[in-house]
């Protein structure tokens, strides 16, 4: 399958259980992460105050994914072909190698030697700044919270809010350390100054680069959505202007977008709809006075088509990246974006990831959930979160020899001895006999319950079994009714 | 095989005897929750346009000309980049040769790339057309020309739009409707000043586009 | 939330299932239920199992308690050992032969039966019809004391204030946090008290409690001590799985706070001197 994986951050994708113990000793992360999560909740739930309204728009959007996956393939072509008559360049990546190599190409035919980039999570997947940069090219973000992010050589730590793990004195500092900036913690201040720094930037950019919200095939459309003004700055001011996104991301037409839309901006961020609605179909055209001279769209497998090719797992590819199952989920929450060690935090970025890097590189993704189905419950497009999640535990647990190989990695959690406690465990609850005894013996031998139960008794004291089992004191009762 | 032909292959063979899900749209699930009278479609684009900072003004035909003037003098405002051939941009440059103190006006009419720094640098505001508005979630539609470029109404830290009452649709679905057709080579919804929450998702504006945002409503068009 | 009942061809990209209407109810009492006690209950809770059997016979309802029940399979099934699960759930499908309604004294385990038994099931069309006949007469317990039995509860303790935490499978599956909250209203002496994040998991999740116990173990910290902060004086919940979570918690950090089930709360509010005599 796929041969090539992300770099950069699968290194501790691994160490995903290492990392969250970290995570939740970090008492300022912990509350910066409950005070932001609480106020993302309260404000989507504002905006969607019609029970009915949210839910009918929910099945529509799950709908127009779903209908848009069913044909992808003729859609990408219908796209591909729009786009190049409308004079965009597109090309195909199966891996984020090829898509850097696309990238570095375009860049190095300009002579290129500063990029400016709009928020592009797949940007993100490819690690394209380093990429860009081994090559000498300055890579720079622009939006507010990916900027703060790079400053502080981290990674984004929600899809949406990539900064949102830090708060304003925090950010304070990194300005005074890195930008050698006065000190404040004043938000205005500090947009402010970010701003001037990379209004420059901008001006000087040689190529901008972009993700993609939709990509309309019908209309051969690029439809990006942001508050700041820096997706438009990038994709308009520089002479070059590179998107970059997944193969998923495409919809059958622009009547599509409109549920979707609505659906993106009230989960993520509580807003009807953001400042920017910015529809790219064309580069600048003979007349026009700004505009890229180029444009090109680098679409991006990575794993995708993997996904793609299970019904079932195919549900992830509705995603349209809103952050509002991350928003929800208690793991989430306490452990902040960084722990995942994966470019997608939090629910959906435990069902993507797999896809994208591996089972093996992600073993502890499918299972740090309690399966509680908040994130199911919020996803605009109803991508039933802990099924695929519950389904991706299957996988991993598999025999790596078994028959029906459905994904990289499978099998990474095997373990016959697991196993076979399993078909213990499967053994004593089917033969009722068995069972009986069984729980006879623990209620009479229930002095002798060990008090140290391994993980559980870290945070529980031990249980003990009652004196007698329900099926004790239930026969006894009913005999004696009867 | 290239890297195309392998993924469409691939997706090709995922779906091998499916048939694609019929065309699921409701239009009535997007539009009807989202209807209002011509009067309601006014105060519900101010209304939420003014939430996310922007100025709304109703106006009409005759004096949204000197309304202009009057916004440019409070702010100590004296250039405006318009576009000089449009309805809207010679109806200002007529009324500017009337006033006492006529701000400079400024024409974007060469390639960005021979301005670039004075645009940058120099162009406090800018005034543009507008195609039409949204009322359902406040929204301006904005289609850049020519005439009147895509930056003009991202550089400039005050961008000031012109809105016709008329036009102002219930909801996006249905301005869609009205769209031109084929799509232009860029088409901008517009719904505030630039903002960001990205610090502890405190709202500031003016994070890169227009730091301020003045709709003038001209109510009898 | 789960994607069951959808009946598309395999490769078929699947859509959402509609939302499901509100569940409706046989109108009067049946004469006879089977209990579906749990594996919790059976060997921790089994006060609750007791409590619920007197709940329903003090409604002139006969109960059958079949002995070989064990398990619902929910623990294999969510650890991904989806066959062993399914031999688990076809060992519990013999046991209710006859028509009667299922009362189960848990809404994850009832969740499971109604929501997962049919996924466990999809490719067995004979047992499908089973499954689904099962799913259609299974209650969790509180849900069925409301809705079924139409219950009047009367109130003979002393004014007490309670908190209510509820599973997530239950309340996403089931509901059961608004039946739980109406049979509580029904006591007039008692007064529910909200806590923080209250819709919040609790942190058990099953295998997730040993797979992942730093995370569960910060859950359930946050979970105890917003109990705790809700000055309520007892928890009541109708889930032996989270009860197991948060009374162990409790334990361990010396919170002198009770987790108990619906069922033994209910019970022993409204047992008369002449029911405590008996």
């Amino acid at each position: 399958m796929n041969s090539q994986r992300i770099h950069a951050v699968d290194v501790t994708a691994r160490n995903l259980k290492a990392n969250a113990r970290l995570s939740l000793k970090d008492q300022q992360l912990r509350h910066n992460m409950r005070s932001a999560m609480d106020s993302l909740i309260s404000k989507r739930i504002i905006s969607m105050p019609d029970e009915d309204e949210r839910e009918n728009l929910r099945e529509l959007g799950n709908k127009v994914r779903a209908r848009a996956l069913s044909e992808l393939p003729d859609l990408l072509e219908l796209l591909e072909a729009n786009l190049i008559k409308q004079g965009i360049q597109v090309h195909w990546a199966s891996s984020t190698d090829e898509a850097n190599a696309i990238v570095l190409k375009i860049a190095q035919t300009r002579n290129a030697k500063q990029v400016i980039k709009g928020k592009s999570m797949v940007s993100e997947e490819m690690a394209m700044n380093e990429h860009l940069t081994e090559h000498g090219i300055e890579a720079l973000e622009s939006d507010m919270g990916e900027y703060i992010i790079q400053l502080d050589n981290e990674k984004p730590t929600h899809i949406i809010m990539p900064a949102i793990h830090k708060n304003a004195e925090q950010v304070g500092r990194l300005f005074e350390h890195r930008l050698a900036l006065p000190y404040t913690n004043d938000v205005d201040s500090l947009i402010q100054s970010a701003r001037g720094i990379l209004r420059e930037k901008f001006f000087h950019a040689d190529i901008g680069i972009s993700g993609v919200n939709f990509a309309v095939a019908e209309t051969g459309t690029l439809l990006l959505v942001e508050n700041e003004g820096n997706g438009r700055m990038s994709t308009t001011v520089p002479p070059v202007h590179i998107a970059v996104t997944g193969i998923e991301k495409v919809v059958a037409n622009l009547q599509d977008t409109v549920p979707l839309l609505s659906l993106l901006t009230r989960s993520a961020l509580g807003q009807g709809i953001t400042t920017y609605v910015n529809m790219i179909s064309a580069p600048r055209q003979p007349g026009e006075l700004d505009g890229p001279e180029e444009v090109h769209l680098v679409l991006l497998d990575n794993g995708r088509s993997q996904a793609f090719a299970d019904s079932e797992l195919r549900q992830t590819l509705n995603c349209i990246r809103c952050g509002a199952c991350m928003n929800h989920c208690p793991v989430y929450t306490r452990i902040g974006g960084q722990a995942y060690g994966t470019v997608y935090p939090g629910p959906i970025g435990k069902i993507i990831s797999p896809h994208l890097l591996g089972l093996e590189n992600t073993p502890d993704h499918p299972s740090a959930s309690s399966l509680c189905g908040a994130c199911g419950e919020v996803c605009p497009v109803k991508i039933p979160i802990p099924a695929l999640l519950r389904r991706l535990r299957e996988e991993n647990v598999k025999s790596p020899q078994q028959a029906g190989q459905v994904m990289d990695g499978q099998g990474s959690r095997y373990s016959a001895k697991e196993r076979l406690l399993w078909k213990g465990w499967q053994y004593f609850n089917s033969q009722p006999l068995l069972y009986k005894t069984g729980t006879f013996l623990a209620t009479r031998l229930r002095a002798l319950t060990p008090k140290n139960l391994g993980p559980w008794t870290q945070h529980h004291s031990a249980p003990k079994p009652a004196a007698r089992s329900l099926h004790e004191l239930a026969k006894a009762h009913l005999e004696k009714q009867s | 095989m290239s890297a195309r032909d392998t993924i469409l292959a691939r997706l090709r063979r995922s779906l091998e005897g499916t048939t694609p899900i019929a065309d699921p749209f409701d239009a009535t699930l997007v539009d009807e929750p989202w209807r209002y009278t011509p009067a309601e479609r006014i105060t519900r684009l101010k209304a939420l346009m003014s939430a996310v900072h922007s100025e709304v003004l109703l106006t009409n035909s005759r004096e949204w000309p000197q309304l202009l003037t009057d916004i440019l003098a409070a702010r100590q405002i004296n250039t405006l980049l318009l576009a000089p051939h449009t309805v809207h941009g010679q109806a200002f440059s007529a009324h500017c040769q009337t006033t006492a103190n006529p701000v400079q006006l400024l024409a974007y009419d060469r390639p960005i790339e021979e301005w670039k720094r004075e645009l940058f640098d120099d162009v406090p505001a800018s005034f543009t057309g507008t195609l039409a508005g949204i009322a359902a979630t406040g929204t301006l539609i904005v289609q850049p020309s020519s005439a009147e470029p895509r930056l003009m109404s991202l550089v400039p830290p005050l961008h000031i739009a012109l809105l016709n009452a008329s036009q102002i649709y219930d909801n996006l679905y249905q301005a869609q409707q009205h769209w031109p057709k084929p799509m232009p080579s860029n088409l901008l919804l517009i719904s505030g000043p630039s903002k960001t929450a990205d610090i502890e998702q405190v709202l500031a504006y003016g994070a890169h586009g227009p730091k301020d945002l003045i709709v003038l409503i001209v109510e009898d068009a | 939330m789960s994607n069951l009942f959808y009946n598309a061809a395999p490769q078929e990209t699947r859509v959402a299932p509609p939302r499901k209407p509100a569940r409706t109810y046989p109108t009067g009492k049946p004469t006879q239920v089977y209990l579906f006690g749990t594996c919790v209950v059976d060997l921790f809770f089994p006060e609750a199992g007791m409590d619920a059997i007197h709940l329903l016979e003090r409604e002139g309802i006969r109960v059958d308690f079949p002995q070989g029940q064990s398990c619902c399979g929910q623990p294999a099934y969510t650890s991904g050992y989806t066959e062993q699960a399914r031999e688990v759930a076809r060992a519990q499908l013999k046991l209710f032969a006859n028509d009667w309604p299922v009362v189960v004294t848990s809404g994850s385990c009832a969740g499971m039966f109604r929501e997962h038994y049919p996924d466990l099931f999809k490719d067995e069309p004979e047992m499908l019809a089973k499954v689904k006949h099962l799913a259609e007469r299974t209650y969790e317990l509180a849900e069925f004391l409301l809705h079924v039995c139409d219950v009047q509860l009367i109130d003979q303790g002393a004014p007490l204030q309670v908190a209510l935490h509820t599973s997530c499978s239950a309340r996403r599956e089931m509901n059961t946090h608004l039946h739980a909250r109406a049979l509580l209203s029904q006591l007039a002496q008692v007064e529910r008290v909200e806590h923080d994040h209250e819709s919040e998991c609790c942190g058990f999740g099953g295998t997730f409690s040993v797979r992942m116990p730093d995370i569960s173990g910060a859950m359930v910290a946050d979970k105890t001590q917003s109990l705790l902060a809700s000055g309520a004086q007892q928890v009541v919940s109708a889930d032996c799985g989270c009860l197991m979570n948060i009374n162990g918690s409790f334990e361990k950090q010396n919170i002198p706070l009770l987790g108990q089930h619906l069922a033994s709360f209910l019970w022993q509010r409204t047992q008369t001197k002449q029911e405590a005599s008996v």
